[in-house]
């Protein structure tokens, strides 16, 4: 495949590896902010190929993991109604609400159906007038244009019956919120290649100079990643905090301006309560007062649910770095893939959930030692 | 992550092999059914206590039995599958080779099948006369008999158009000792050509989630290319037609089952590059995805090369690969060896592969 295998050819990955061990001198803590980057960290054990004194903290950009319980309640709620067809990711399926997941739903008689594109939800509210479709619109930067397309399309069409309950978060906050908390150890990110090529990455300077942290725009096959972490590890050895963009094939500084365009139209920014983290000003959108009639929080009147979290999950403070998964009393005891207390332990990128499997690699290598 | 303290995490190794029995879904859900961990639970901890008094035998996917002195293997299958008609196959043909591909892993010669209908009201007879004459024509090609059958009609809007169930028996060889079990280390793991053509065949006809592509299902018949491989080397030790959660779901068990650890080189894993990219495209892993014409077999170190010549010198194994090896190391564990040169723990999935979202 053009464009993919280039970019995983496993020679190159042990050079670029094989420079990053020759000039780290120190102990880094870098985090990779998206979700995509951890998967293909751990899909690929690009890890096991750098130094020890190398640390990869998996940073907040999961959107199944970050997305706040409350929001999972009301998704429940409003996809076990009788007249609504539920849309989702996939992988929001199975993660745990109060009291159950949406496949739990599904199997007690809701409409809850995987969709690939918010475009189909359209679709379905086109094809199934007398029925409320609903769509989960959350994510990051990344998802947002399709997500703001549809709730345009469904206006322009006129369509009633389309509605989106909508959990948007953005990056740049949640790297200041991150920078800002006491207990912090990041040193420097890799951050979101396809968030940046949504918003380009005009944000990202001021976070540089005022932390003084190294940022760079890193994308996701093997190659990409170990490119992104030696030119990190390249500044972080020098003391410089520059933004560098190691993903110019697909990002540029402005990003991609129709798309800005439509976000500004549709989506305003507001607070966002963060899974585990809790509330971070302006970190998040909703949807903008001319598309209010879109929110499905007000059409199903779910604002009256509040949730609170399992105190027994220590999610925040893994998705800030602040403590390893293997800190939490829970972590594999009554936590692990199979009976998750946390979204960090549901997605195959969350941050628990790769050190559950990792760990077992971990005990492997003890045998053979 | 290179700075993980092992402890707590050894510590959580009890608890993932042996989780409480189904105690988060208080119904069945989708993912009971999707072959993976839930299934496996399901059959662990209701169907084994329910069925299987004192005797100990395995619940697998297909029984040898003794009877008047010959070994008889026995097996059955149920075909849910929507649509019903997917490039390379129908539900019809697809429920004639399913069943005899379960006969086909325990080394035995299929012999004859049984049909069972539940159709649903409304289902057009054109439909089900191309169903069942693909069926027919599955079954003769491949030289087994339909012999038996049962048909039951549901009111409309209770089933999905038709549901099949196919059982069969065969005929075992006295000399052929085919278990999970017997997978040693040492030993060498074949797959017999591309993985992933199923599932991803199946999936871009899915409502909702069509995609043009070139993909056919490999739906085949494997009991004669098991033959020819048994022919070249009676002492296979495992085989294996890696259907529902594909080939890490296959090779896991196994190595649950042995007791021994799997390593696999997953570059050396063929996989067909319209079938690669799809995958790419929705999130998914290839090792995960479903076959219905493809096996595995663990053989003997010394038997590897006879067994790839035999599989590769078959129309339906000109593809076959070495893919791994059985190692003493990591028990129960399934090992990749990266295309980076670094390893990941290929776990079981826990119910259906779930598309990501980004």
């Amino acid at each position: 495949m053009k464009y993919l295998t280039e970019f995983r050819d496993g020679a190159i990955a042990q050079r670029l590896a094989a420079e990053i061990r020759q000039i780290t001198t120190k102990p880094w803590a870098i985090m990779e902010v998206c979700g995509g980057q951890t998967h293909s960290i751990l899909r690929n054990g690009i890890d096991q190929l750098l130094p020890p004194e190398i640390e990869l903290i998996h940073g907040p950009g999961c959107p199944v993991c970050v997305t706040p319980l409350e929001m999972i309640d009301k998704a429940l709620a409003i996809a076990a109604l009788p007249d609504v067809i539920f849309c989702s990711f996939g992988d929001m399926l199975r993660v745990p609400g109060s009291d159950r997941d949406l496949f739990r739903v599904k199997s007690e008689g809701g409409d809850v159906r995987i969709v690939y594109s918010p475009l189909d939800a359209v679709a379905l509210a086109r094809q199934h007038p007398t029925r409320q479709v609903v769509f989960f619109g959350i994510g990051f930067e990344t998802t947002a244009p399709a997500n703001a397309m549809a709730v345009h399309m469904a206006k322009r069409e006129g369509l009633t019956n389309f509605s989106m309950l909508v959990s948007h978060v953005l990056v740049p906050p949640a790297i200041d919120a991150i920078m800002n908390a006491p207990a912090n150890r990041v040193q420097a990110f890799l951050a979101a290649g396809h968030v940046c090529s949504v918003m380009g990455f005009w944000q990202y300077p001021p976070l540089a100079t005022r932390h003084r942290v190294p940022i760079v725009i890193t994308g996701f096959e093997p190659l990409d990643v170990l490119d992104g972490i030696l030119r990190t590890v390249r500044q972080l050895e020098a003391g410089e905090h520059r933004v560098e963009n190691a993903y110019e094939r697909v990002v540029t500084f402005d990003g991609n301006l129709p798309a800005q365009q439509l976000l500004d139209e549709v989506f305003a920014e507001s607070d966002r309560a963060w899974r585990g983290i809790g509330v971070i000003p302006r970190s998040g959108w909703r949807l903008s007062d001319a598309y209010a009639d879109f929110d499905a929080e007000h059409r199903f009147d779910v604002r009256d649910i509040t949730t609170v979290e399992s105190a027994r999950c220590r999610a925040g403070e893994v998705l800030q770095g602040a403590i390893k998964p293997t800190d939490c009393a829970a972590f594999g005891a009554e936590c692990t893939p199979r009976t998750p207390l946390g979204a960090t332990m549901v997605s195959t990128e969350g941050a628990c959930a790769a050190y559950f499997n990792y760990g077992r690699v971990v005990q492997l290598e003890r045998v053979r030692v | 992550m290179t700075a993980v303290s092992p402890t707590p995490a050894a510590a959580s190794l009890a608890d993932w092999s042996c989780p409480l029995p189904l105690r988060d879904y208080p119904s069945i859900v989708m993912g009971h059914g999707g072959g993976g961990q839930l299934s496996a639970e399901l059959v662990e901890h209701l169907f084994r206590p329910a069925f299987g008094g004192s005797d100990p035998a395995p619940l697998t996917d297909s029984a040898v039995l003794t009877l008047s002195g010959a070994r008889i293997a026995y097996s059955t299958d149920s075909f849910v599958i929507k649509p019903l008609v997917f490039p390379g196959g129908t539900i019809g043909s697809l429920a004639v080779h399913g069943t005899i591909n379960d006969l086909a892993m325990s080394g035995a010669m299929p012999v004859a099948l049984s049909a069972g209908f539940i159709l649903e009201e409304g289902l057009p007879m054109e439909l089900l006369a191309r169903i069942v004459n693909d069926m027919g024509a599955a079954a003769r090609a491949a030289g087994v008999r339909i012999v038996t059958g049962d048909t039951k009609v549901v009111e409309r809007g209770k089933g999905d158009g038709i549901y099949i169930n196919t059982s069969g028996i065969g005929v075992v060889g006295a000399e052929v000792h085919i278990a999970p079990s017997r997978a040693r280390a040492g030993d060498v793991v074949l797959v017999s050509g591309t993985i992933g053509d199923h599932g991803m065949a199946i999936m871009s006809q899915r409502e909702g989630l069509e995609f043009e592509t070139t993909i056919e299902s490999d739906s085949a018949a494997l009991h004669t290319l098991v033959a020819a491989l048994l022919a070249a080397v009676p002492d296979v030790h495992v085989l294996r037609d890696p259907t529902r959660g594909g080939v890490a779901s296959s090779l896991n068990e196994i190595a649950a089952d042995a007791g021994v650890g799997i390593e696999v080189n997953e570059e050396h894993v063929p996989v067909r590059g319209p079938v690669r990219a799809a995958c790419e495209l929705l999130g998914l892993d290839p090792f995960f995805v479903a076959n219905e014409g493809k096996l595995l077999a663990i053989v003997p170190p010394e038997a590897a090369d006879q067994a790839l010549a035999a599989l590769r010198a078959h129309p339906l194994g000109s593809e076959a690969a070495i893919i791994g090896r059985v190692v003493r190391e990591h028990p129960g564990m399934l090992v990749g060896r990266t295309g980076i040169g670094a390893r990941r723990v290929i776990t079981m999935q826990i119910g259906e592969q779930l598309p990501r979202i980004c």
